[in-house]
């Protein structure tokens, strides 16, 4: 392999691994929080691709006022999604949220088949993503290097309101005592809306960028990335923010380079991030960056 | 359970046999086929339900069982010509191309085949909580269906397997299912069935009580397999062609879904669930096509129906937790209490 | 012959030291008490007998047998059965069921015989059905046997729990806070009852108890444990009289 090919595959690592933690964030402020595995977020993922995409052909508004509109769409189905699925079941056992969350999740999915059809619809992708540019010798389309770049622009932000605002810190009590954070007069069910909020907005700026770099949609394209960005933020430590972003650059860089070098692996491609966490499960199962916690008998 | 009861369940088996022998001669194809089908998800649906409904593990994973039993199956009972029709990308390996067994023995084979990899995977999986338990039987579920896909000379591949021999008749699905019932009625009444439940219940307290919690959760998911095997083994050779995309999550999903529908943790549920839910896709598959009523065309969307099953799952889930019989089990007494109950109200 | 000893027996949960140092010992048909305020570290010292924690240092010895990391289950099937403070019951079982599953750990039919019902396993169900019945009637619940666990009163349920645990079989039967809830009445009642299992069953008692009436009536020795150490340690008189103990429950002046 050529040093050239080599960067080349470092950066479509790192893009993946951008936007895989991107969704693994949802995954994983939502599981700190609930308890839950919100398995409707890849659909959430696919949703915020599908709206951009129709806005701009559709409704034909221009790019940049398409995808702020499409985040702030997306970000409120992710919102009902909780509403309508997940809320209800608060005190009820967690076999039958899980099971709600899967109904939300095929339900979401085919309704997607049924509203956008089955075939392949190809994203638009504006010119300033799409030009390819030559870094030190490397030919790269700018999209795959502006992917991190708007990553860590929006990890930014968000580490911003989860560790230097009041609602972030509401947000952590939260995470840690729903009981102890009502009584210290958080309103816990508008703390968990905003949570959803923020996951749904990341997982949508994630969906636009897939679409981005990945043209082709399809009503199932949240489904395989989705399962791999839990296990991407399972990996790093459910309910730590940077261990998801830990866990997608690492299961993204992981997937590209094993194929690089070996590529008669490449059938094998989604089950390399199974096999990961199977890995960490056996292993360390609280993930990179987590603490393990017990139960009182 | 008492004489008169014995009685009834005599009669009650002596009848179904006649109505499968009446509907195995009189029934058309197509609802044929639909019968025999709903025979083989009372099969998977118990096999579900004795993991995730009586010992309480949410696995995931079932699907990938099913393959393992459906291929082993197809692979030992396929004519080695058939085999060499199929395998014409690469060779099949050499120890299976000149294998040819009758049915019994390879779905019994396929059971244990099954069962085996359930138990390879039990050990290091049942260690872990709910919802990680439940990921990683996915992820292993993904695991043996992303496998079957690439080893070519083993299992053909993406291409999979065409033109099994349609050995699955009313006789040998709903024998099955009549069986997998009979085990799972003795096996919940038995005091192994009622540790499995403890264990559902508190898995504490189970093991204060002298429960070897790892030793019987393993116990019950290799159980599980093997009656999953049996089951995708059988549907191989009902629908004549199995390839890996057949078992996707959406297969496990669909189990699931009558699982729930029927009431997790009870017998009864499933096998009532298992027949209402088959008949009922099937019903609702109108719905995905083109329906012609003759002065109307009513254009149909695929994927129609599963918005329907997903919407339903949710719905049962959220507002009637506990499906169709919750908890309940059939029995003649249950059901005279009924009857005695219908025929004050009618009066 | 103890049936019983833990030997520096310690739990360190990260910076804090739940039990320290903990020396008991229980001679066979004895009834021990273990008391203290609470968060003492007395539910600790049971969960390390039966299992539930790995103690961080110490040993214990069952009958002459070293069970410090034993798992939970096979302490059980040695002969140390217990209650929980609580309360732990199958809830959504009937009575019923809750008595017979703690028979289960000593069939010697195994999951084949038992689908199959062999008349080797018939045998075993009815025995087992049988020793049910004469334990629940033992706590007085025989009329209630088809009542789902939950929907018993406390009282009852704290009964059930008893039965379940001598269904086990056990040798040493550990009892948390058995009395919580109870009026005097009760309480009496109680002790009645402790007399009477003891005798019935040849157990040897250690129980957990904050009702001092229940404790000092029929405890022959007591420990008593604050802030994870052992702080006296002898007959009821005696404890009833040593300030520290008093300093414990009470605060000093």
């Amino acid at each position: 392999m050529t040093i050239q090919m080599f960067f080349q595959h470092l950066a479509n690592g790192l893009s993946l691994g951008s936007l895989y933690a991107l969704i693994a964030i949802g995954y994983t402020m939502v599981y700190g929080i609930l308890r839950l595995i919100n398995f409707a977020h890849g659909e959430i993922f696919m949703m915020g691709a599908y709206t951009a995409f129709y806005l701009i052909t559709l409704f034909m508004m221009p790019w940049f006022a398409a995808f702020i509109v499409a985040l702030g769409i997306t970000c409120v189905l992710g919102m009902s999604v909780e509403k309508i699925a997940y809320r209800p079941l608060r005190d009820h056992p967690r076999i039958s949220v899980m099971i709600s969350a899967i109904g939300a999740s095929f339900f979401i999915q085919n309704l997607a088949i049924v509203v956008f059809g089955g075939r392949p619809k190809t994203f638009t992708v504006p010119d300033l993503f799409n030009r390819i540019v030559t870094i030190a010798g490397v030919k790269i389309v700018s999209i795959t290097f502006m992917i991190p770049i708007i990553t860590f622009v929006v990890l930014a932000i968000l580490l911003f309101i989860v560790n230097k605002t009041k609602t972030g810190m509401a947000m952590r009590a939260v995470s840690t005592d729903h009981e102890t954070a009502r009584l210290m007069a958080i309103d816990v069910d508008r703390i968990i809306s905003i949570t959803f909020a923020i996951g749904s907005t990341l997982a949508a700026v994630g969906g636009i960028m897939w679409g981005m770099k990945y043209p082709q949609l399809l009503p199932v394209m949240g489904l395989v990335p989705g399962l791999k960005c839990f296990i991407a933020a399972v990996v790093g430590g459910i309910g730590n923010i940077k261990g998801a972003v830990l866990g997608g650059f690492l299961l993204g860089l992981m997937e590209i380079m094993i194929i690089a070098f070996l590529p008669a692996l490449s059938g094998y491609r989604d089950a390399f991030a199974f096999i990961l966490l199977i890995f960490i499960l056996l292993v360390r199962p609280s993930g990179l960056l987590g603490t393990a916690t017990g139960e009182k008998v | 359970m008492k004489k008169k009861h014995r009685i009834y369940t005599v009669v009650a088996v002596v009848i179904g046999i006649g109505v499968l022998a009446l509907l195995e001669t009189y029934l058309g194809a197509f609802p044929k086929r639909i019968f025999v089908l709903a025979g083989i998800y009372v099969t998977l649906a118990l096999s579900l339900n004795l993991i995730n409904g009586f010992t309480g593990l949410f696995t995931l994973g079932h699907a990938g069982f099913m393959a393992v039993g459906a291929y082993t199956c197809a692979l030992l009972t396929m004519p080695p010509e058939l085999k060499a029709m199929n395998f014409f990308l690469k060779p099949i390996v050499p120890f299976l191309a000149n294998v040819e067994w009758p049915f019994l023995p390879a779905l019994l084979m396929a059971g244990l085949v099954a069962g085996f990899i359930g138990f390879l995977i039990a050990a290091p999986v049942l260690r872990l909580r709910d919802d990680y338990l439940a990921i990683a039987t996915l992820g292993f579920g993904e695991i043996i269906r992303i496998v079957f896909t690439n080893t070519q000379t083993l299992t053909n591949g993406a291409l999979g397997l065409k033109g099994l021999p349609r050995f699955t008749t009313v006789w040998w699905s709903w024998g099955v299912a009549a069986l997998t019932v009979l085990f799972m009625v003795n096996l919940i009444n038995s005091s192994y069935g009622k540790a499995f439940k403890a264990i559902r219940e508190d898995e504490v307290a189970a093991e204060a009580m002298g429960i070897s919690l790892f030793r019987h959760k393993v116990v019950s998911f290799t159980i599980g397999s093997v009656l999953a095997g049996i089951g995708g083994a059988l549907m191989g050779h009902l629908l004549g062609a199995i390839d890996p995309l057949m078992f996707r999550f959406l297969m496990t999903f669909n189990i699931l879904l009558i699982v729930v529908l029927g009431g997790i943790g009870s017998i009864t549920g499933s096998v009532v669930g298992a027949v209402l839910v088959t008949i009922t896709m099937e019903f609702l598959r109108v719905l995905d096509g083109t329906i012609d009523l003759g002065f109307i065309t009513i254009a149909g969307k695929p994927g129609m129906r599963m918005v329907i099953f997903s919407a339903g799952l949710m719905a049962v889930v959220i507002f009637y937790q506990k499906g169709l019989m919750g908890h309940n089990e059939f029995t003649w007494a249950g059901l005279s209490r009924v009857t005695r109950k219908l025929r004050a109200k009618l009066k | 012959m103890s049936v019983l000893t833990t030997d520096k027996l310690t739990m360190v949960f990260g910076g804090l030291t739940a039990v320290d140092d903990l020396n008991i010992t229980i001679e066979k048909n004895e009834i021990i008490g273990l008391i203290g305020p609470n968060g003492a570290g007395k539910t600790t010292a049971f969960n390390m007998i039966t299992g539930v924690y790995k103690p961080t240092g110490g040993t214990i010895t069952f009958d002459r047998e070293d069970i410090t990391n034993e798992r939970p289950d096979r302490i059980t099937v040695r002969g140390i059965a217990r209650t929980f403070q609580n309360i732990r019951l199958f809830k959504q079982l009937s009575v019923w069921d809750n008595v017979i599953i703690a028979h289960h750990l000593r069939l010697r039919s195994n999951l084949f015989a038992a689908v199959a019902r062999t008349p080797s396993y018939r045998r075993e169900e009815k025995e087992i059905s049988d020793r049910s019945m004469e334990l629940l009637k033992d706590v007085g619940l025989e009329e209630l046997s088809g009542e789902q666990a939950s929907s018993l009163p406390y009282g009852k349920q704290r009964r059930l729990e008893i039965a379940r645990a001598l269904a086990t079989s056990p040798r040493l039967l550990l009892l948390d806070e058995p009395a919580a809830g109870m009026n005097p009445q009760e309480s009496r009642d109680l002790m009645k009852f402790i007399h009477e299992i003891r005798e019935k069953f040849d157990l040897t008692i250690l129980m957990i108890e904050h009702h001092m009436q229940v404790v000092m009536g029929i405890c022959e020795r007591i420990y008593v444990l604050d802030y994870g150490k052992t702080i006296a340690h002898g007959v009821p008189e005696e404890i009833q009289n040593d300030p520290k103990v008093i300093e414990a429950y009470l605060g000093v002046d």
